[in-house]
């Protein structure tokens, strides 16, 4: 059971808060590419290169903006990374301390199970596009629901509006189409 | 060294609250989007409202530094990346963060979640050349703006108005927005009267 809104979102906007005063805006997405980075690089170790100046990469996309990702990806220690790395066991334990999820969840949820029965591949498939549409909408973005909608919008940032009101304009059709029953 | 530190410090709360709020649970998420129950989007407006005007409450007391602001530009891309995002978050239940909190909590789904989303990621990389010549990554508005204009910033305002004071009546906003969103926006199956 979630916690309450009223607790829940004032931990959440701290949380947000937190981070602007001692860093910067919280943002995720980004992750995925140095990731994907760090993989293409250890398979072809062409992929990022070490210049005079930085880093720059034979791909566009991890040269651009004079290799910052490029940099990233061959010093992974970097705060952003470890901030995902964090998040993920921040996620783990507070699951842990509230005893688990329960077994039934861990493939299927309820909602998914209601409308769209308990074939496991279904759902695997579903949520491995699920994956590829949102992380590339993500990066043609320039950011996901952290950075743009949450950190933007905290900001006032124009791009923050821009994208969030994208990202409802499809999810809230897409969801009502997908789950019309309740759980 | 220290900001390792305070990424360990800070994702371990972010985490942790992802999880508790239920962001990370696809039925929340679901439930949300299908309207049935509106709670964690009155937790996500309360939170980016009391984000928002602790940090500007916070630059206008000065302790606060305005440099830590990071705007992103604005481009059309921005909608029609969103516009991706949000069919592909309704579909799967998690966005990027939340699909790495939920995979690390036991969800075998999310999981694929991720290897989808950086197989996406790969797709993106490959294909920026074209979407950079299209014009849709070009700025829009001015780019980096807010809506007020901060001071300190580096950034620009699209108007004159103060943007410390502008973004706690905006945050205010958010946090009133947030009270006034009823539970659910569908009605419930079961308060349905039968036709007369």
């Amino acid at each position: 059971m979630a916690m309450n809104w009223k607790t829940g979102g004032l931990l959440l906007g701290f949380v947000f808060f937190l981070a602007v005063l001692l860093v910067k805006p919280i943002g995720v997405s980004t992750q995925f590419v140095i990731l994907d980075g760090i993989i293409g690089d250890a398979v072809n170790s062409e992929l990022v290169t070490k210049t005079e100046e930085g880093y720059t990469s034979t791909n566009a996309y991890l040269a651009k903006s004079n290799g910052k990702y490029a940099k990233s990806v061959m010093n992974p220690l970097n705060y952003s990374f470890v901030f995902v790395l964090a998040m993920a066991v921040g996620g783990f334990l507070s699951v842990m301390a509230r005893g688990g999820l329960p077994a039934r969840e861990r493939s299927i949820p309820d909602l998914w199970r209601a409308n769209m029965g308990d074939g496991v591949a279904l759902r695997y498939g579903a949520t491995f596009v699920g994956g590829f549409i949102v992380l590339y909408g993500a990066r043609l973005a320039g950011g996901c629901t952290s950075g743009h909608m949450m950190s933007g919008m905290m900001q006032t940032a124009l791009s923050g509006y821009l994208f969030a009101a994208g990202a409802f304009a499809a999810a809230i059709p897409v969801s009502l189409i997908l789950f019309k029953k309740e759980a | 060294m220290m900001s390792i530190v305070l990424a360990i410090v800070i994702g371990l709360a972010f985490g942790a609250v992802l999880d508790r709020i239920g962001a990370s649970n696809p039925n929340m998420i679901g439930k949300m989007l299908n309207l049935t129950n509106l709670n964690l989007a009155k937790t996500i407006l309360l939170a980016i409202g009391t984000g928002s005007v602790l940090m500007f409450a916070g630059q206008m007391l000065g302790f606060v530094d305005v440099g830590h602001m990071s705007v992103k530009t604005a481009y059309v891309g921005v909608f029609i990346g969103g516009l991706m995002l949000g069919a592909g978050w309704a579909l799967a239940g998690y966005c990027p963060g939340t699909g790495v909190v939920a995979a690390a909590s036991g969800r075998k789904d999310a999981l694929f979640f991720i290897a989808g989303g950086l197989l996406g990621a790969a797709a993106y990389m490959v294909t920026y050349p074209m979407w950079k010549s299209s014009g849709l990554l070009d700025s829009i508005a001015g780019g980096k703006v807010t809506v007020g204009t901060v001071p300190g910033s580096k950034f620009d305002g699209m108007t004159a108005l103060p943007g410390d004071v502008l973004g706690i009546v905006l945050g205010l906003g958010f946090i009133a927005l947030a009270f006034a969103l009823p539970e659910r926006l569908t009605p419930s199956k079961s308060n349905l009267q039968p036709a007369e």
